[in-house]
Formats: structure tokens, C-alpha cells, sequence
């Protein structure tokens, strides 16, 4: 049964403008695909707690629902009953929906004003997908979380991949993380963000990570070329409804990574591309490719201060503006690779490390899966 | 002079103690102000022929001289103002079209002046152009939609998209076209010159291109206009890239005219036309009647270049610019120049330069938020002109979605240009808008090259100000960026237009 919550202000309030932030963010992955549940993510970001100020946190988890891994998680926000019939009304018609339940959540003094939170476990049906020839399943479902976050009033779907989830929420991430009860779940990759919002109040919507499809972005920054990223997006159907300047990074790196195939080291040029004096200095094959990918993606260089850390299922990518603005450390122990705003997030979790360092201006850290996607099951590595 | 209706502009004056007779100024004026009396060995004015340029106070080796607009002051008429008296004048006396110089002078709104830039504070910190690197770097032509990449075999990655001709620019300004013959070839020179140290492009206009310029063609784009004076296969060849000029900004749907008398040798071989005649360009293209018959001109000049040139197609900012536009990009325009009601000409009728075509301002934002919507933005870039007096201009016009702009009257003003509208009548005293050799060299091509150059990397140095202001150290993180913008003193409707947001807001 839901709850039917009160009138949220912080929830309904504040999608009129844009929303900027500075923040903590936080990330961790084991590379060989064991899974681990959330206690650990949450005293990263805990230990950041005055980078950020109570308006905002939230985590991504991947590997969470290895039970319908097949099937995309929709979690989703809904300020009133009628908001959740419009969005259900809307869900059935596209999807086939195997199991829908409350997001479980802890009661907590700190978090107030929440939305219904409900999680959709769905699958396209076959009719959508034979009316479009030309789209893809995932072009689908992007469409259709643009339609649901832009158009149903009320409903913001916040998390779409599969087997992964985005919990979030306005307070404090720590507390946010209680909220969800996300020590429950194992994943073998999470993200963090505890949010500073500068613009607006905190709304439940714009807090991070963001997510579309099986990304995640948690975002340390201010994105000053948002104006121009927003209507370069939109050139090709993405249109930012969330009033943050994340939206535009999630949508950029899908488009690069997922529509145009790009490689990540390219798509990384693409969004922090090298100077042009250093581009001039490449061996001519790699000049032609870069002085190719910034002036067609000129629209969709991200400028100003940021950190970044983009999660997928197959691996987590930190990722810096070009002049380094922003702060961002990594670090490795055995088979686990760790990015975090501050050091001591990271030592918190893991004092002894194989090796520390600070990400270069517009050079992105990578790490991948060592392991298929769907390889057996190891039994979960409580930490 | 005969007195007729038309009173004096200008009142000169001659401050007699200070005079020394040196004549100096009887010399400068070619509009025979001054004169000297040999029997009364003085130096006297008479300001009914004064054009206000000037020149001769500008000279006087001991200021002597001062120019004020005439006391002389009609009943106030806040209809029948004292320039639409004096055009009746003028009309009744000669029955012809009036003729104009420069840009329109009419209060239009300037929406520059309504548009405020946006700067970082905190939460965003600002970047110093003197410690950090700041992007002005900007390529102009046709872009993919996307980049394909291929992984050889050993591991590299490589562009597989082919990307078509592009115009390489160290700062996103260009010398809007003027023909050599509408201004004087030590003018021509130092632009072209300019050009090429700046590290960007001056336009030839319908002109020709005098052999002399070759070497700077690298630097030059060519304009094939409706007159096609100088248009030969190797002139297209030898330049960086190729305009069509359907329009501009000052006279929208008018041809032009090079008189007879200004058609000397040297410009006669330039724009291939015998010697005193006049060079007449057709108020249309007389083969292009339509839009497909546009594209027909851009691919035949395509194909006359082998494909290595980006063409440019400028027009006026007219009622329906978007809609051009978007035609001339579907059309293959590499480059879509769009000159704006205030826009410059040598010579044009005044009526229309006063009352024909839409602000550049709000023709940009139209045809930029045009061609999002149509999804072709990067089909083509986006040049703007029609009046940049400052950097500030040419940075709010990068923020409305330009991607360059052109500059004709300010590159004039940068070579001593007074703004006294007078260019059709050739009697230039700055030696700019003339042909006559006596006042041609009055213009040295070198001092000429060096302000044209101070003064790109004066606006240069300042939109790099303006950018790590702003926060972005790229110039593309402007462009288009309407974010870094507010309006203040705006209807709505405007602001719809223009995509800001008011002040406050």
C-alpha cells in the first residue's frame, strides 16, 4: 500500500531553472564482477558530508537485481495518486509489466517531503517495437522516459537500466543511503553523490545520480556550456527536462557511446577535447581524428569546472574538465578500483591502497569488467 | 556654389588666430571646402559643401579648424524631421533617387545594447585569459552528424568520416566583403593583408581579385555576385573559399552600380570589364530564379573547385530570413551569411537602406533557432554581419548562435573611416572609398594592415576576457550558449525570438 504523501514542496517546486551544484562524488568497482553491498559506498560519501549541504544525495548500484536482470527497472517518483494512474496508464501502454512494487525504504527523521517512490520491473512489448522500424529497443525507452520526465506531471522516472538502480533523494547522501536501505542490496559497482546545490533548493528529481538507460552520472561541478549543450542535444531528440546540468552529460554520453559507437578515450576527446596548440603537435593520423571529433562535437564540449564519474554495467569511467577544475582522485587495491573527490573518502573505506592518484585535466580513468557480464554468479563478497 | 532650398549640414569654422595659412586643409578637402585667396593671401571655409569627415580638422597643424552641425533649425516637427524636409528638397530639386553611403542611421533598436553577458562567481570560478589557455580557434563549414571511427589492425584508432572543406579561423572575425573598386586598392591591400596576419579571411566582394592579392588568397574568400565581374575559374581556385551574394543587409533585393568614372585600368582588368564603363550588378542573379537554381550555382562551383572550397551563400536579413536560410543549407551552402538591416554599403538608396530588412540580432537568433528545429545546424556554420562595433557585439552574436562574424564598417573606421556617408561619391579624404590617385595614396597600406591587425587582436584579447568571465576557456561554449545572456528593456515576444531570458530572471 502506498503512502500517500504530503503536497511536496521540494519534490514539486524548482523544475523552472536550471539547477547547478558543487559536491561530492563518489565511486567503487570490483572488476571481477563480486558483488558487495552499499555499507561501504555510503562511509565514503558520508566522510565528504560537508561537501555537501542537505539538499540532495544519492547512489547507483549495479548487479542489484540479478532476478529480472533481463527486464528494465524503472524506479520512479510520483507526488500524488494521480500522477502514479497518468503513469501507469502510460507504463501499460508501451510495457509488459512483470512485477511492481514500493521502493522498500526505512523510516528516518531526516528525510521529509518524500514522493511515492514505486519500481516497475518491465519489458517493451513486441507491438512498440514492430511500429518502429527504425528505432531500437533502447531508443524506445528513451524516448519514453523523455515523454514520462517531460509531459506526465508529477512523474519523474529516475533510474531505466537493468539489473542496476539509482536511489536518491533531497538530504543528506548518508542518510539518503539509510533511507533506501541500500546496505541491502550487493552490486558490484556503486556510485555516490552528496549534493550542493547552488541555483535552487534541492528537489527530489535533480538529485544525482543521473540516470538514463543503464548509465549513471554523479556530477561534481557546473557545466557554464549547458546552454549550448542543451540545444545541441536536442538537435538530436534528447530533450533535457530535469533542469540539471547532469541531464546533458547522461545524454551526451549516450549519444556518443551508444548512438555514434564511439569508443570511451573518444568520447572523452569529444566532451574535453585537447587544446587546440596540443592538437596541432599530434602525429598527423591522430590530429585528423581529433580536430574531426571537436569541431563535429563542438556542441557538445562540456566546459567549466566538473568532475564526473559515469557508471555503466560494464565498468565505471571518472572523468575530469580540460583544466582541471574540479577535484578527483583514484585508486586501486587488488581487483577493486575506487574514484572519489577527496582521498581520505577512499582511505576510509580501504587504508591501505595499491596506488593513489589525482585524474589529469580531460583524461578519463577507466576501468572495465574483467569478466562477461552474465558469468556465474561468485558468492557475494561481503565486505 | 548655388544656393538652393537645402540648407548646410555643417558649419566650419576658422579660428583666424590661430590660422597660419599653410593650407594644409585646401589640400585635404576633396569636397572644396577650404579655398585660398591668393590676392588676400588667406585661407577661407564655407561649410555648404562639407561632408563632416573630418579630415581637414584632423590635419590642421594647429587645430584651427572646428566643425559643428549647422545652428540653422527648422520649426520642431516631431513628424516632418529636418532630414525628411530636406530629402523632399532634395527630390523636388533633382527628381532622382536619393543615394546613401555606410549603414543605416536611423534609430532602429540596436539590441546589442539590450543584451547583457553573463559572468562566473563561486560556483563556477572564472579563468584567467593571462594563465590558462583561451580557445578563439573556429572552423567554418560543413560538419557531419556524426564521426565514425575504424581500429586498424594495429590498434589505432583512426577518422573514417570524411570531413568536407573547412575555413580555419584564429578569431571568429572576418572582413565582411568590399570590392576593390568600391574601396581603393591600398584599402584592399591592407585588408587582405590583415587577413592573412590575423589568421583569418577578408572578403573580396563582387570585385575581382587584382593579381597583385593572389598572394594573399589563402587569407581571401571570393564572391561570385550577380554582376559575376572577375569570376574565372582560376579566381575561385585561388581562394580559400567561395560566397555567392544573393543580398545584403543595406539594399535587400537591389543590385549595384559602379560608376563609369571609377572603372580605371587596373579595375577594369580586376573585375574583366572594359574601361570606363560601368559595372552594373543585376538586382538578381539572372540564373537563379529559384532555390533549386541556387543549388545548381553552388554545385557548379563546388565542382569547378573540385569539391576542396567551402561555399558561403550570403543574404539579407529579410521577414522570412529562417526560411532562406534553411533553403540555401539544404541548397549546400557550406557557410550561410546573413547581413542585417544595419549592415554597410558603398552606395545604396537611402529609403532602402532606412527602411528594408530585419535587425541582424533578431534574423540570427532565427535562423540559428531554425535550423536546430530542423535538426541542420551543423549542415552549415552561421556567419553574421550587419554592424559589430565592439567586441561585446561580436561575443553577445557567438552567443545568439553565430559562428562567426564579418566587420566592413568597423575594419573602415580601424583604417581612419570618419562615418560621413559619403563613399559614392569618391571623393573619399581617407582615401578608403576612392579611386583618385591623389587621395588613394593618402591610405598607406602598411599603417592601414597594422590597425586592421591591432584591432582584431584588441576584440580578440577582449572576447578572451570575456569568455574565461564567463568561465569557459572554448570559444564553441559560447556559441549558441543563449544561457550567457539576459535581455533588459525587451518585449516578451523579443525575447522569444532572440531564446534570453530577462535580466533577473
Amino acid at each position: 500500500m502506498d503512502v500517500q504523501p504530503n503536497p511536496t514542496k521540494e519534490f514539486a517546486l524548482s523544475r523552472g531553472e536550471r539547477d547547478s551544484a558543487a559536491c561530492a562524488i563518489a565511486g567503487v568497482i570490483n572488476e571481477q564482477g563480486r558483488r558487495f553491498n552499499g555499507e561501504r559506498i555510503i562511509r565514503m560519501i558520508a566522510n565528504m558530508h560537508d561537501r555537501s549541504n542537505g539538499l540532495g544525495g544519492g547512489f547507483a548500484a549495479y548487479g542489484i537485481y540479478p532476478e529480472h536482470k533481463d527486464l528494465y527497472a524503472f524506479h520512479v517518483m510520483l507526488d500524488s495518486a494521480a500522477a502514479r494512474e497518468n503513469f501507469e496508464e502510460f507504463l501499460r501502454r508501451y510495457y509488459e509489466i512483470e512485477t511492481e512494487e514500493v521502493i522498500p525504504t526505512a523510516p528516518l527523521r531526516e528525510i521529509r517531503n518524500r514522493p511515492i517512490l514505486r519500481r516497475y520491473f518491465v519489458s517493451l512489448r513486441d507491438r512498440v517495437l514492430g511500429e518502429h522500424y527504425d528505432l531500437t529497443e533502447q531508443d524506445l525507452v528513451v524516448r519514453h522516459v523523455m515523454q514520462v520526465n517531460g509531459q506526465i506531471k508529477g512523474a519523474v522516472v529516475f533510474s531505466s537500466g537493468k539489473n542496476m538502480g539509482i536511489f536518491k533523494g533531497v538530504g543528506y547522501p548518508e542518510d539518503i543511503g539509510r533511507f533506501f536501505r541500500i546496505e541491502e542490496y550487493d552490486g558490484y559497482l556503486w556510485t555516490a553523490h552528496g549534493r550542493f546545490p547552488t541555483n535552487t533548493t534541492g528537489w527530489w528529481g535533480g538529485a544525482h545520480p543521473f540516470g538514463l538507460l543503464d548509465w549513471a552520472v554523479v556530477h561534481n561541478g557546473e557545466i557554464s556550456s549547458y546552454g549550448i549543450n542543451r540545444r545541441y542535444l536536442a538537435n538530436f531528440g534528447y530533450h533535457c527536462n530535469m533542469h540539471t546540468d547532469t541531464e546533458v552529460i547522461t545524454y551526451l554520453f549516450d549519444m556518443l557511446l551508444r548512438k555514434h559507437r564511439l569508443g570511451i578515450e573518444e568520447a572523452c576527446v569529444a566532451l574535453a577535447p585537447p587544446f587546440w596548440d596540443d592538437v596541432e603537435r599530434m602525429e598527423p593520423e591522430r590530429r585528423e581524428l581529433v580536430r574531426g571529433l571537436r569541431i563535429t562535437y563542438a556542441g557538445a564540449l562540456l566546459n567549466g569546472p566538473f568532475s564526473v564519474v559515469l557508471a555503466h554495467s560494464r565498468g565505471m569511467i571518472g572523468f575530469n574538465d580540460r583544466i582541471k577544475l574540479r577535484p578527483m582522485y583514484a585508486a586501486r587495491r587488488g581487483d577493486e578500483l575506487f574514484i572519489a573527490s577527496e582521498e581520505a573518502a577512499i582511505r576510509e573505506v580501504s587504508p591501505e591502497l595499491d596506488g593513489v592518484w589525482q585524474a589529469e585535466g580531460g583524461k578519463p580513468v577507466v576501468c572495465e569488467l574483467k569478466v562477461p557480464l552474465d558469468a556465474p554468479e561468485k558468492e557475494p563478497a561481503r565486505a | 556654389m548655388r544656393r538652393w532650398l537645402v540648407q548646410p549640414e555643417f558649419k566650419v569654422e576658422r579660428d583666424l588666430e590661430r590660422c597660419i595659412q599653410c593650407q594644409v586643409c585646401v589640400r585635404q578637402c576633396a569636397n572644396d571646402v577650404h579655398s585660398y585667396d591668393e590676392e588676400d593671401e588667406q585661407v577661407s571655409s564655407d561649410g555648404a559643401c562639407c561632408v563632416g569627415c573630418h579630415r581637414c580638422a584632423t590635419l590642421c597643424p594647429t587645430g584651427a579648424i572646428s566643425i559643428s552641425r549647422s545652428q540653422l533649425e527648422f520649426k520642431p516637427n516631431a513628424n516632418w524631421t529636418p532630414e525628411s524636409i530636406r530629402n523632399v528638397y532634395k527630390q523636388a530639386e533633382g527628381g532622382g533617387v536619393l543615394l546613401s553611403a555606410m549603414g543605416t542611421d536611423r534609430p532602429w533598436r540596436v539590441y546589442w545594447d539590450h543584451l547583457l553577458l553573463n559572468a562566473s562567481q563561486v560556483t563556477n570560478p572564472s579563468i584567467d585569459p593571462l594563465r590558462e589557455p583561451m580557445e578563439l580557434v573556429t572552423y567554418l563549414g560543413r560538419k557531419p552528424d556524426q564521426i565514425r571511427v575504424e581500429r586498424g589492425p594495429d590498434g589505432k584508432v583512426r577518422l573514417a568520416t570524411e570531413i568536407t572543406p573547412q575555413l580555419k579561423l584564429q578569431t571568429p572575425i572576418m572582413f565582411s566583403a568590399m570590392s576593390y573598386g568600391s574601396i581603393s586598392y591600398n584599402a584592399s591591400q591592407a585588408l587582405a593583408r590583415a587577413a592573412k596576419a590575423a589568421g583569418t579571411f577578408a572578403n573580396t566582394g563582387e570585385g575581382g581579385l587584382h593579381p597583385d592579392f593572389r598572394q594573399y588568397a589563402s587569407n581571401m574568400i571570393v564572391q561570385v555576385a550577380s554582376g559575376r565581374f572577375g569570376v574565372d575559374p582560376d579566381y575561385l581556385n585561388v581562394a580559400a573559399a567561395v560566397e555567392i551574394k544573393i543580398g545584403q543587409g543595406a539594399k535587400p533585393g537591389i543590385g549595384g552600380h559602379l560608376p563609369g568614372e571609377k572603372v580605371d585600368a587596373a579595375i577594369s582588368r580586376t573585375r574583366m570589364i572594359p574601361q570606363g564603363s560601368d559595372a552594373i550588378s543585376p538586382a538578381p542573379h539572372h540564373d537563379i530564379y529559384s532555390i533549386e537554381d541556387l543549388r545548381q550555382l553552388i554545385y557548379a562551383i563546388k565542382e569547378t573547385t573540385q569539391h576542396r572550397k567551402p561555399v558561403s551563400v550570403k543574404i539579407a536579413a529579410v521577414h522570412n530570413v529562417s526560411a532562406i536560410a534553411s533553403g540555401a543549407v539544404r541548397a549546400g551552402a557550406d557557410i550561410v551569411a546573413i547581413d542585417g538591416l544595419r549592415g554597410g554599403t558603398g552606395a545604396a538608396p537611402t529609403t532602402i537602406r532606412d527602411n528594408v530588412g530585419i535587425p541582424i540580432e533578431l534574423a540570427l537568433a532565427a535562423v540559428d533557432s531554425r535550423l536546430r528545429e530542423e535538426g541542420i545546424r551543423n549542415q552549415a556554420s552561421i556567419v553574421a554581419a550587419g554592424s559589430f562595433r565592439s567586441a561585446a557585439d561580436v561575443a553577445k552574436a557567438i552567443a545568439l548562435g553565430a559562428d562567426a562574424v564579418y566587420i566592413g564598417t568597423s575594419a573602415c573606421v580601424a583604417m581612419g573611416c570618419h562615418l560621413c556617408q559619403r563613399c559614392y561619391t569618391g571623393k573619399c579624404n581617407w582615401g578608403i572609398a576612392t579611386q583618385d590617385p591623389f587621395l588613394t595614396k593618402r591610405l598607406n597600406p602598411d599603417v592601414a594592415t597594422r590597425r586592421l591587425t591591432n584591432l582584431l587582436r584588441g576584440w580578440s584579447l577582449e572576447i578572451k576576457e570575456m569568455l574565461g568571465m564567463m568561465g569557459v576557456n572554448a570559444i564553441e561554449s559560447l556559441r549558441g550558449n543563449r544561457e550567457h545572456l539576459r535581455a533588459v528593456g525587451l518585449s516578451d515576444r523579443e525575447m522569444v525570438i532572440l531564446g534570453v531570458k530577462p535580466a533577473g530572471e
